[in-house]
């Protein structure tokens, strides 16, 4: 029988603001254990959790940026465990209105657009960081409270493949609405993967397994390629399938049954009492919308449509966004972007990594690669001249056409000025002219070379070699 | 008052609280009591009333993000029963 997976995910990500959910503590990585921490995220008796304006603000920017409704009514509920990473014994969370519903993600994969569905992306506190020893186990509350994003998709996803595109494409988004800064490194983000499997065809859902907090997208990945055959494995020897959780063993390869409890978990949700509910009013959504940016795929599809450059161009584009700026700033008006894209992705770019240096510090203006390129389609000036051009222009800015008279770079159409340097080549070089006079199109190139040559490369090779072969043929 | 459907071993087990057989058969009776009291609000008619996340009628009560000072790191482990390396110590976890 042909079995196919059903993928869900749960994305964690912190977002980008400069103190906590609910408290004043900066949200830093990397700090000293516990010296971001106050009475409110060490959860000490009698203090009050106040919201973060500009979390609220993200969460539902995300909301828009993932095609979400982002409601008029929102709450925080308490979610009750006990465990030592959270030291009030509950995480403030969304329970059953979140601050943003219904959306969706296109991405990229398997040569088309995929769509998945977003059930909801609410908004929670982060909690503490365990590190284990021999005997005892050591908690940091300096993320306890940074202000994190629950992004829940629906169960769309086919494939670790899949679920890997997905993820980045997400990470893509998030980076690029200035939601988190998604540095796996520093844990920023993080995955559970809800898995099942079932026969080609069926409606019915199969028995889910999850797996918890997997920090890297190819840890979830390799997850998901090691837990699908393994489902389909257990039901094909007769086996059943229990849901549960399970672990992601990254050096081992596999998963893992986490200790079932006694009780199944019991979160006791109810509404948290000293927060008071969230009403998002037009003009504070409004502010919001004002903070929307072209989603990567969005921007790629209308590079490739408006200006006909080849995707993988317009991919240099969708991950640098000021490169992206420049080049529609010098391609207005041009009738050849794909030339003018050349340039800023070949020359430009090169350069200002040489440089160390960036689009926003350069010394001419976007229009001086349009009319650079001009030159050249006009053949003022030969690829060799135009590097040159480009290079002053680099270095001392101005515009080209001032640099091509200047250094005297323009090609020399002349045709009297060619014939005597295509002439003085063909007398000089008897053997080459003879090779072409048989057939040998290759010599030609070697006497092209020779007037360039002499011509100090102001010929126009073009009309070089033209004159060359007029000459010898006859 | 009837003994109400309360399931006092669930109920301590959840709040982590160890209960001798004489206890649970004693607050098990309270509470189901407690249980019962409140129960006489579902004899109200509440149709159409939407529900209040909060007795208050306030909302959007947010503060702008700016970083204030945090604890000194002395007087947030002060009442640590254990620390180390500037840790919370705490039993090992074992999942």
């Amino acid at each position: 029988m042909e079995y196919e997976a059903v993928i869900g995910l749960e994305t964690h990500c912190q977002l980008k603001t400069k103190s906590k959910m609910f408290c004043g503590c900066a949200n830093e990585f990397g700090a000293e254990p516990n010296t971001n921490v106050c009475p409110v995220c060490l959860g000490l008796p009698g203090v009050l959790p106040v919201p973060n304006e500009r979390a609220l603000q993200l969460t539902a920017l995300t909301g828009y940026l993932l095609n979400c409704e982002v409601p008029g009514f929102a709450k925080f509920d308490r979610k009750n465990y006990f465990y030592p990473d959270v030291c009030k014994d509950y995480q403030i969370t969304q329970f059953d209105f979140p601050s943003t519903t219904t959306g969706h993600v296109d991405f990229e994969f398997g040569g088309g657009i995929e769509r998945v569905r977003i059930t909801r992306a609410h908004l929670e506190e982060d909690v503490g960081k365990n590190s284990h020893f021999d005997q005892h186990s050591g908690v940091d509350f300096n993320r306890a409270g940074v202000p994190l994003l629950e992004i829940v998709s629906e169960p769309d996803l086919g494939s670790a493949d899949m679920a890997y595109e997905y993820l980045n494409a997400l990470k893509d988004i998030l980076i690029y609405g200035g939601i988190s800064d998604c540095d796996m490194e520093k844990g920023m983000v993080r995955c559970d993967v809800n898995i099942s499997v079932r026969p080609k065809g069926n409606e019915e859902l199969g028995v889910k397994v999850e797996i918890k907090n997997m920090n890297t997208f190819s840890g979830v990945r390799r997850a998901i390629n090691y837990e699908v055959p393994r489902q389909i494995e257990t039901i094909e020897c007769g086996g059943t399938l229990v849901q549960e959780t399970r672990r992601w063993d990254d050096v081992a390869g596999i998963t893992e049954s986490m200790r079932t409890k006694e009780h199944a978990h019991d979160y006791r949700y109810f509404p948290e009492p000293d927060l008071m509910p969230l009403k998002p009013d037009n003009a504070w959504l409004a502010e919001v919308r004002s903070q929307m940016v072209e989603l990567p795929l969005v921007r790629k599809q209308r590079f490739v449509n408006d200006y006909g450059i080849t995707a993988q161009d317009a991919d240099v584009f969708v991950g640098n966004v000021p490169l992206g700026g420049f080049f529609e700033q010098a391609v207005e008006g041009s009738d050849n972007p794909k030339a003018i894209a050349n340039w800023v992705i070949n020359n430009l770019q090169a350069h200002l990594t040489e440089a160390e240096t960036s689009v926003g510090d350069l010394k001419f203006a976007p229009e001086a690669i349009r009319e650079l390129v001009e030159i050249i389609d006009e053949g003022t000036i030969s690829s060799k001249g135009a590097q040159e051009v480009f290079a002053e222009l680099f270095e001392h800015g101005g515009s080209p056409k001032s640099i091509v008279d200047a250094k005297g770079l323009a090609q020399v159409s002349d045709s009297v000025e060619l014939q005597k340097w295509c002439q003085d080549a063909i007398d000089a070089n008897p053997g080459p002219v003879d090779d072409v006079r048989n057939g040998k199109e290759n010599a030609i190139n070697f006497l092209k070379g020779q007037v360039m040559k002499s011509s100090r490369g102001k010929a126009n090779p073009q009309l070089v070699g033209e004159t060359l072969v007029k000459l010898i043929k006859g | 008052m009837a003994e109400n459907d309360f399931d006092i071993r669930y109920a301590a087990n959840l709040a982590r609280i160890a209960l001798s057989p004489e206890e649970e058969a004693k607050f098990g009776i309270q509470l189901g009591d407690i249980l019962g009291y409140v129960k006489k609000l579902e004899e109200l008619d509440v149709d159409g009333i939407e529900p209040m996340a909060h007795a208050v009628p306030l909302a959007n009560v947010l503060r702008v993000d700016e970083v204030r000072p945090s604890l000194p790191r002395e007087t947030a482990l002060a009442n640590a029963p254990k620390q180390a390396n500037g840790l919370f110590i705490v039993p090992k976890i074992v999942e």
